[in-house]
């Protein structure tokens, strides 16, 4: 009898050029369209070919958090996959590959599972039908309807004529019958659907739709990864949505060219990496000192320096808190799930133009980049609030810095008549007269200085409240912020559920709740010490090395996080690493903070072993 | 700008701030061709940017009618394009220094000229770092003694016009702050030029570098037979030792990015929003 479950994973491996994203891809847009929640991650390397590439897909009939711990079916487009990843399909799994290029041995396969070698040119008679005809297989295999995957292939297919797409849906078709023929019965497979015709994006995808819902008409960029799927979502789109994109030779420029059609009254984003953050950096102070709004999306990855392109972090926090010399008004989101990749984004823009200041975004490359299923995006009422804009003069001198009670002074934008002004990034005074030199004005200085951060106590108000998820009486919070929030809600779920199942003095029980704040600057401190002093123990699951929103927290409350995991390999974090390590601390209670790091090597299950951070002691006391 | 437009006096394009400059400084000369330039354009002072970067040229805008964008140091031009792309019917003018443009801002000068928007892009050439009290620039001699040079420049000067007709610019002229009614002619010639055009204006740095002696007898008009829409002539003449020219080296006519992303910005104008309901099946 086969097994059914809620949910399974599939693993596609191999190298780079194998054509891995885009088999994964279409497999985890048949899945949604077959009313299945999805999420696919691909952990690649920086390489156009070569290298190891593994997507991980995540199938299931409710959501699915993250990519999950673990795999059920390989899809090994090399021995490389085989000798990674094959000791961890469990029984009941399988693993797929192509027998034309290399033989599974024997011991290679774990019990219970079942390796199936297609001859693929004896089957269909051209290598390159070789992804097309795995997918076939595994389709066969995990008894799904092959209907939402053959629709893929005639729309992909379309335009090359009939002739391909017949050829694709046969090559599909051999491939299953092969897998038909030659399968056990027994496999695990995955429950029915709701039928629920699903929508799935990356995130990227979704705060470059955000951006246009909001009314963004000019985009900027430097191509890096991993932000550069929206400068090509942008660009494609560019036509449609009236957006006008360009792509700059250098990052300083990008900022500057967002600036400048801002200044003239446009919407304007731009995006990149933690890399090119660090060009726009003064230009970041040059839109607050300006009074120009503008949304910069900080896409983070491994760093520092170069660092590791293609791999996760959450480590530009600090970078993003203290970018550009000065003091000025400025705020920091970190959206945390798809919905908020959209709806953060149209936030954003409102924010930056109620307040006439920067916006960054913060986001990495395990939210951006990672496909998912998502609903209930709301893409008719999009709230538009563009902030004060003078349209006439009104007999009165203009001042485009006027000093008011919320420190925002009504913007003229060039074209208007009668109020006409210099924005400049020396100081000036409300008229926008420079008194950086000759006239340097101290009283004037403290003014506009006053003027302008007293924005930050309104923008405050506008910020969502912190709020812990989960019950409120948990022995144990989780604290994390961007694509860590996932993990976090899966473990706790995961822990919650546990503890449900095994009352009445189990080795874990425990409850456990979420605290993720999405707004990171400015900070709500107090409400956030309020709601953390209530708090039994605290966890703070971070990719980075040095735990920075812990460090943020601490700074704008006064409250030490008690507990520390650390991630800094470049992969993102799998719910189970959390919860074993949520699981000891429920279990020993421990009085002294510490900070565990997790280190997996990739193919190995996942040594969850806390280690000592090379060149310093494992555990540090606060 | 309406053919019929009100005549505007020089006059108007003043503001109530006095320039700093020293006396004597080249570029009040610069000022003055450029209040002759703007009125013989007619050009409205609400339809006009003045995007300047920093140093002693950087503080055009505050003494130029005009919705003025003093940015950080070097980053003219991609400001000025932003500025452009967002609403083509503005008229843009860049200003700025040989340092703001040749050094820290010298990356932007290729691609701004690949892109050749309509901009008019002045630099105001003292060879000099005049703000920061006289340190050598690009445009600097060899041999030039300053703070950071006490024993003598050892670095060779770029020659900007040879490297803008290089780099493919569409429009490029020289002119001298000394001569205030020849250079308003250029910068005139330059602003109606549709492109990026670009002027290279010897304004001499009276308190640093005070070139006034040696300028003039060096000046001679680029020559009447020179053809200026020869690439190859207006090389030459730029590589020229002999004299000084001032005037239209080169001059040709090429799309503007503007033209180039006319649907784009044809769909941006439109009354109607974008459909987000046709663009949000793709995720379907």
């Amino acid at each position: 009898m086969s097994q059914t479950r809620a949910e399974l994973s599939v693993w596609v491996g191999g190298a780079a050029g194998d054509g891995i994203a885009a088999s994964g891809e279409s497999f985890a847009k048949a899945c949604a369209r077959s009313g299945y929640h999805v999420f696919a991650y691909n952990s690649y390397q920086s390489a156009i070919r070569g290298g190891h590439v593994c997507m991980h897909i995540r199938v299931g009939r409710q959501k699915v958090w993250t990519h999950g711990d673990g795999l059920q079916y390989l899809v090994a487009l090399n021995a490389d996959s085989v000798e990674r990843y094959a000791a961890r399909v469990p029984p009941g799994g399988a693993i797929l590959y192509n027998r034309d290029k290399f033989d599974v041995k024997p011991e290679r396969i774990p019990q219970g599972v079942q390796a199936i070698g297609l001859p693929v040119m004896e089957l269909v008679g051209n290598q390159l039908m070789q992804n097309i005809a795995l997918m076939g297989a595994l389709y066969e295999l995990l008894g799904l309807d092959a209907g939402a995957f053959k629709g893929l292939i005639r729309e992909r297919f379309a335009k090359k004529g009939e002739g391909i797409v017949a050829t694709n849906l046969s090559a599909f078709d051999k491939g299953a019958a092969f897998a038909r023929a030659h399968a056990q019965p027994g496999g695990i497979r995955i429950g029915a659907s709701d039928g629920k015709h699903r929508l799935v994006a990356s995130g990227n995808a979704l705060i470059a739709f955000g951006a246009v819902a909001a009314g963004c008409r000019f985009y900027a960029a430097y191509p890096m990864t991993p932000a550069s799927s929206i400068l090509h979502w942008m660009a494609k789109n560019a036509v449609k949505t009236g957006t006008l994109v360009k792509q700059a030779e250098d990052e300083i420029a990008v900022l500057n060219m967002a600036i400048g059609a801002s200044h003239a009254g446009v919407r304007a984003m731009c995006a990149t990496s933690g890399g090119g953050f660090a060009l726009m950096s003064e230009a970041v102070g040059e839109a607050a000192m300006t009074e120009t709004p503008v949304v910069v999306v900080e896409v983070q990855r491994a760093g520092p320096s170069t660092g590791v392109p293609t791999k996760t972090e959450q480590a530009d926090l600090f970078q993003l808190l203290g970018a550009s010399q000065g003091d000025f008004p400025k705020i920091i989101l970190a959206p945390r799930t798809f919905n908020e990749c959209y709806s953060m984004t149209i936030q954003a823009f409102n924010l930056a133009d109620k307040y006439q200041c920067p916006v960054l975004l913060s986001s990495d490359l395990y939210l951006s980049e990672r496909n998912e299923t998502f609903e209930g995006l709301d893409i008719t009422n999009i709230p538009i609030e563009r902030g004060e804009i003078v349209t006439e003069a009104n007999g009165e001198p203009y001042r485009r810095f006027l000093d008011t009670k919320t420190g925002v002074s009504p913007r003229a934008l060039p074209g208007t008549p009668g109020t006409v002004y210099v924005a400049a990034t020396d100081e000036h005074d409300p008229d926008g007269v420079v008194i950086s030199d000759v006239f340097t004005n101290p009283s004037m200085r403290a003014k506009m200085m006053e003027k302008r951060m007293r924005k930050l106590d309104h923008i405050l108000k506008e910020l969502p409240e912190p709020e812990l998820e989960g019950p409120k009486d948990a022995d144990l919070t989780l604290i994390g912020w961007g694509s860590t929030y996932a993990v976090l809600v899966e473990a706790m779920q995961a822990l919650n559920q546990e503890g449900l199942s095994a009352k009445g003095g189990s080795a874990s029980g425990g409850k456990v709740n979420v605290f993720a704040p999405r707004a990171l600057w400015p900070f709500k401190g107090e409400a956030t010490r309020r709601l953390l002093e209530r708090c039994t123990m605290t966890l703070a699951v971070e990719a980075n090395y040095i735990g920075q929103l812990a460090k943020l927290i601490r700074m704008e409350t006064g409250l030490a996080i008690q507990h520390h995991l650390h991630k800094y390999d470049g992969e993102p974090f799998e719910p189970a690493q959390v919860i074993a390590h949520a699981r000891k601390l429920l279990k020993t209670k421990p009085k002294e903070s510490t900070v565990a790091s997790v280190v997996s090597d990739e193919g190995l299950p996942p040594d969850f072993s806390p280690i000592a951070a090379p060149g310093s002691e494992a555990v540090r006391v606060h | 700008m309406s053919a019929q437009a009100a005549e505007i006096s020089p006059q108007e394009y003043k503001t109530d701030e006095h320039p700093i400059w020293c006396p004597g400084c080249g570029d009040f000369g610069v000022l003055a061709s450029l209040y002759q330039s703007l009125a013989a354009l007619k050009i409205h002072s609400k339809d006009l940017v003045v995007v300047s970067g920093i140093g002693c040229s950087g503080r055009t805008p505050g003494f130029v009618k005009s919705y003025g964008f003093h940015v950080v140091h070097g980053r003219v031009l991609p400001v000025s394009l932003g500025v452009k792309l967002a609403n083509p019917k503005l008229t843009v003018i860049g200003v700025g220094g040989d340092g703001d443009g040749f050094a820290i801002g010298g990356g932007h000068i290729a691609h701004a000229v690949r892109r050749n928007f309509d901009v008019a892009y002045l630099v105001m050439d003292n060879a000099t770092y005049g703000l920061t009290k006289g340190q050598y620039s690009p445009t600097a001699p060899k041999g030039f003694m300053a703070g950071s040079t006490p024993y003598g420049n050892i670095e060779k000067p770029i020659n900007p016009l040879a490297m803008l007709i290089g780099y493919g610019a569409t429009f490029v002229a020289r002119g001298y702050s000394g001569k205030p009614r020849e250079l308003a002619d250029l910068i005139t010639r330059a602003i109606e030029h549709k492109g990026f055009a670009f002027m290279d204006i010897i304004s001499p740095c009276i308190t640093f570098y005070n070139t006034y002696k040696v300028i003039p007898p060096q000046l001679a008009e680029v020559p009447k037979d020179h053809d200026a829409t020869s690439r190859t002539r207006a090389f030459e003449l730029a590589l020229r030792e002999d004299k000084v020219y001032l005037g239209v080296f080169y001059q040709t006519q090429e799309p503007t990015f503007e033209e180039g992303v006319a649907q784009v910005i044809k769909a941006a104008q439109a009354s109607a929003p974008p459909r987000l309901d046709e663009i949000f099946a793709e995720f379907a």
